[in-house]
């Protein structure tokens, strides 16, 4: 009998971990392309310093900082009853950093790519730097949004060290589908981690696919 | 009435660069701003449009003040009832005609966007996306958007520049009728002499961020650069004895020139020297090049 819970876990996790991404990510996206900001650097190395970090290094730090007997986690345990350590809540956070580069750098590269005069010739028609944003940037950066967007499901779908590290391993609330793999495996269930595997790739191979075809215009010629 | 008095310091990779322009704009005219590229004259428009914040000075239009460092007043760009035809023409590429001009519209406008499509003579076009029409015609939907918002003042950033010819004659009917119908200060940059003729009440010549001279455009190019004149500059490459007399070979730009001169006037002048070589013009030869 196959289990369905880690992959349907997987999927929760990456869900919510996208959608807190594209919220955080559209301020700290624009910011990174119009700041002039002594501090840009440093907060652009910082987003983009989980792409050359091992995981297990971000997870290690997340565990002490969340855990209930440092003063950062017991404070959001007291306070807010959240606790962050083995917890859905703390991979979802985990997550959003660990896949932070794959939703801003596109959303990034497609902000700075607009002429200037765009955004410029709204400014004058009388509408706010928000209005502006919302229905001229961003209609415009359609492809980079998807990007982002499914570069950062793809990518929290295949999270392996940063779960394991804080997340653990326990069933229906942190066993997500690429741990139940590695578990599988060490307890020699060759079937099933196969199945959870050809799962994963399959389902991952078609959302990268998608976003090829769309991005590359292969759909509109082929309804056409 | 404009008045401004407007100063702003860049730094370059040549170094740094400072532009102070000092003007009056009197209500309803046509003006142009005429220069090199680089003199200052777009970042002039952007400073007008709020799109550039000067480091010093004021800007007074029709007494209400827009900038006053000094006050630390700066109006933003989306309160200057300004319209702003930029040199790409910005047009909003993921709407239609009729969906850009619709966006610019203001509540308060009393111009419908149908007549200006019909004006514009854009009307057949209104549901085409940008991308899709000619560079005339984009020109006239970024010209009919910075009126659909009904400004006061229209700012033109080289709006007929990639056009070619014939398609400028109309466009500059355009914009002269445009202009009177909407009773609109407009400000505009080119480099055309002949469209500068036909259009504008008054000329601003500028140069490394200075306006060093200001009048009508017969003032400014008839009487000056014109005067009834050929002016070349040109090299020396080449110095002939025939007789009495020399053959001088000129190089202008990329025209090789045969000069005849008097042994009195090539005192001094030496093969590799810059000359000026220059001639009334009582009786030359016109040519259509179409």
């Amino acid at each position: 009998m196959i289990d369905w819970q880690p992959l349907l876990l997987t999927f929760e996790l990456a869900l919510a971990t996208t959608l807190v991404l594209l919220v955080v990510s559209l301020p700290l996206s624009y910011w990174l392309v119009h700041s002039r900001s002594r501090l840009k650097p440093v907060i652009a190395t910082l987003v983009s310093m989980p792409l050359v970090l091992p995981p297990t290094v971000l997870g290690f730090y997340f565990l002490l900082a969340f855990s209930p007997g440092n003063a950062f986690g017991s404070f959001i345990d007291r306070w807010f009853g959240i606790q962050l350590v083995f917890s859905f809540g703390g991979l979802v956070l985990a997550s959003v950093i660990y896949s932070l580069p794959f939703m801003v750098h596109p959303i990034q590269a497609g902000l700075a790519a607009l002429p200037t005069s765009l955004s410029e010739a709204s400014y004058v028609m009388g509408k706010s730097k928000w209005t502006t944003l919302l229905k001229i940037q961003l209609p415009n950066i359609k492809t980079s949004l998807l990007t982002g967007i499914v570069l950062a499901f793809a990518h929290t779908i295949g999270e392996f060290g940063v779960v394991l590290m804080i997340g653990g391993n326990i069933p229906g609330k942190t066993k997500v589908a690429s741990i139940a793999i590695y578990d599988e495996v060490e307890a020699l269930n060759y079937a099933s981690a196969n199945f959870y595997s050809a799962v994963l790739f399959v389902i991952t191979f078609a959302i990268l696919l998608m976003v090829y075809l769309i991005n590359g215009g292969y759909l509109k010629r082929f309804w056409k | 009435m404009i008045s401004l008095n407007l100063h702003k310091k860049f730094e370059t990779s040549d170094g740094s660069w400072s532009l102070h322009i000092e003007s009056e704009i009197p209500k309803g005219s046509f003006v142009t701003l005429y220069g090199p590229s680089g003199a200052g004259k777009t970042t002039t428009l952007r400073m007008l449009a709020g799109l550039l914040k000067p480091d010093d000075g004021m800007l007074t239009v029709n007494d209400v003040t827009w900038f006053d460092a000094a006050r630390k007043i700066n109006v933003g760009p989306q309160k200057r009832k300004i319209g702003y035809v930029f040199q790409d023409y910005a047009l909003f590429p993921h709407m239609s005609v009729r969906e850009n001009l619709e966006y610019a519209h203001s509540d308060s406008s009393n111009t419908s966007i149908d007549d200006l499509l019909i004006l514009m003579e854009l009307d057949t076009l209104a549901s085409r996306r940008p991308q899709t029409l000619s560079g005339g015609q984009q020109q006239r939907v970024a010209l009919a958007r910075a009126l659909a918002q009904q400004p006061e003042i229209l700012l033109l950033d080289e709006p007929l520049a990639a056009l070619d010819y014939k398609f400028r004659l109309k466009l500059q009917d355009h914009l002269y009728k445009i202009h009177r119908e909407f009773k609109l200060t407009t400000i505009m940059v080119s480099h055309d002499i002949s469209e500068i003729t036909r259009l504008s009440d008054l000329v601003m010549v500028m140069e490394e961020g200075r306006i060093i001279r200001q009048g009508t455009s017969d003032e400014i190019f008839v009487n000056q650069q014109i005067s009834g004149k050929f002016k070349f500059v040109g090299e020396v490459q080449q110095i002939e004895k025939q007789g009495i007399i020399y053959i001088v070979s000129v190089l202008v730009q990329n025209q090789m020139i045969k000069v005849v001169a008097q042994p009195t006037e090539m005192q001094g002048i030496d093969v590799g020297d810059k000359v000026m070589i220059a001639s009334k013009a009582f009786n030359p030869i016109i040519y259509k090049i179409d």
